[in-house]
């Protein structure tokens, strides 16, 4: 049995997403996948679905989609605020979607992206392995618009699997864990990193968070290697320092080389936090 | 060799040809299963970084490397002098910054060309986009800068140069390299495995079009 949905409306960007794409770096072509991959996961799970299944990743909520057959779906991730048919259903739990029902979240007050999954996945073709959207690159299924009729595939409703809870951010100052290098040593201060805060500007997008100094006067990351670093592989959660000192956290479409020296690299557990992070709010990094 | 967060390690090298010789050394010990817990390699101008699984040990994982990167020392890179296999590229040498690169360089129009099908090339690793393959060791007399002012938009197939590097754009894209010819042998096909015609290591020979691709 499949299924389907009708997109109603979308809010700021809606994607769909899974566990991305691994073993092409050779092709030049990254991971993607959903940013806050935990929130990912715990959707799926509550369904019992497999975690590679494909969910729709709503940034700010603001999703509006129809149920076409009946479908059994779960919300995770940032906590919006989501009815049936103007019935509020709890965060972070299962419920059916009956055929012609409507399900709208609105969006969430803390957290930036909220994860829509349904059991049997969304069934759209997969490109090199992978039903992700990369924005960077442009491979895999175009965002989600208004008008699309998205496939569900078969399920056969197997019992939710347990899954922690996905911890999104609250509002205000955020911890993230960093590993100093590889090219700490390409700057005068590295700990100028992990002193005071900054903050998410509204430039940031899933390809990375690019950061300002929350204080003006907080020290800024100077460089004390002149000249131009070979292109080199990056990792994800590498907090590389462009010629203007403002740092890029990048996430999950960030590109696979880049040119800039990266003065630490956010640990992979704290990844899917730095995910959640609103533009404007504030972050603070701690060696680890 | 330090590690880049607690999911990757970044090896430095000595060259490119050490980029390329380490690259055909792990991946070998990787098809054949040797190194558990790695999921895959990016090779670059100096570097190798190797990513990780989530579920793997930095630690171990970074011993078990610096065994094998012991091994390939100042090595040189498989297959060098034999490309046989040479992936052939015919090419309209009718690109727009033609006449500039033969200036700079100071070969005239014609030397460029035969410059440029006179000897293979080798694609050290892929970057900056999808199917981008920056390929090295050609006849060091056309390196040459970058354009001064980029391009915002240049087609499919446009072969280029910059630097010690040429390169074929395989999509419509921005660039900043000096195009000097065009190809209409594909480059990116997401459809077939690889989507990449030129993968990392790969030889590539350019042939002149005008030539009857007889070189």
């Amino acid at each position: 049995m499949t299924g389907r949905l009708t997109v109603l409306r979308t809010g700021p960007l809606a994607l769909l997403q899974d566990t991305g794409r691994t073993g092409h770096a050779a092709d030049g072509v990254g991971r993607s996948g959903a940013a806050d991959r935990a929130s990912a996961a715990r959707a799926n799970a509550l369904l019992g679905n497999d975690s590679g299944a494909a969910v729709l990743e709503c940034t700010l909520g603001g999703l509006q989609v129809r149920a076409e057959t009946d479908l059994v779906v779960a919300v995770a991730g940032a906590p919006a605020p989501v009815e049936v048919d103007k019935e509020p259903v709890p965060h972070a739990t299962r419920f059916d979607l009956r055929a012609g029902q409507t399900l709208r979240m609105r969006a969430p007050r803390t957290g930036l992206r909220t994860y829509l999954a349904v059991a049997g996945g969304f069934a759209v073709p997969a490109v090199l392995g992978s039903r992700s959207t990369d924005t960077l690159s442009g491979i895999g299924p175009p965002p989600v618009a208004a008008g699309d009729v998205l496939p569900v595939g078969a399920s056969d409703e197997p019992p939710p699997s347990t899954v922690p809870d996905a911890e999104i951010p609250a509002d205000g100052p955020v911890t993230l864990r960093v590993r100093f290098g590889p090219r700490d040593d390409w700057f005068t201060d590295p700990s100028a990193l992990t002193t005071g805060e900054w903050t998410v500007s509204p430039r940031s997008n899933r390809v990375g968070l690019r950061l300002q100094r929350t204080d003006p006067d907080a020290p800024g990351l100077i460089r004390a290697v002149e000249g131009e670093l070979p292109s080199e592989g990056m990792a994800l959660g590498s907090v590389q320092i462009p010629p203007g000192g403002e740092p890029v956290l990048f996430l999950a479409d960030h590109p696979l080389t880049g040119g800039y020296p990266v003065v630490a690299v956010v640990l992979d557990a704290d990844v899917d936090r730095a995910a959640q992070l609103r533009p404007g709010q504030r972050l603070a990094f701690r060696a680890s | 060799m330090q590690p880049a967060g607690d999911r990757a390690l970044l090896i430095d090298t000595s060259d490119l040809n050490a980029v390329l010789a380490l690259t055909d050394h792990l991946s070998a010990a990787l098809s054949a299963g040797e190194l558990a817990g790695v999921e895959d390699l990016v090779p670059a101008a100096r570097t190798v970084l190797v990513r990780l699984a989530a579920d793997a040990d930095l630690d171990a994982t970074a011993d078990a490397l610096r065994d094998l990167v012991g091994v390939v020392g100042a090595g040189t890179a498989r297959g060098d002098g034999a490309p046989s296999d040479a992936l052939v590229i015919p090419v309209r040498y009718d690109g727009p910054d033609l006449d500039d690169v033969a200036e700079l360089t100071g070969l005239g129009r014609d030397g460029v060309i035969r410059a440029h099908t006179g000897t293979p090339w080798r694609a050290a690793f892929v970057g900056f986009a999808p199917g981008f393959a920056y390929l090295a060791g050609g006849d060091p007399a056309l390196a040459v800068p970058r354009r001064a002012e980029p391009r915002t938009s240049l087609p499919a197939g446009s072969v280029a140069l910059a630097g010690e590097f040429s390169a074929v754009y395989p999509r419509e894209s921005p660039g900043g390299w000096q195009l000097i010819g065009t190809t209409d042998l594909g480059m990116w096909d997401v459809t077939v495995e690889p989507p990449a015609t030129i993968q990392p290591g790969r030889w590539v020979r350019f042939v002149d079009v005008a030539d009857g691709g007889s070189r």
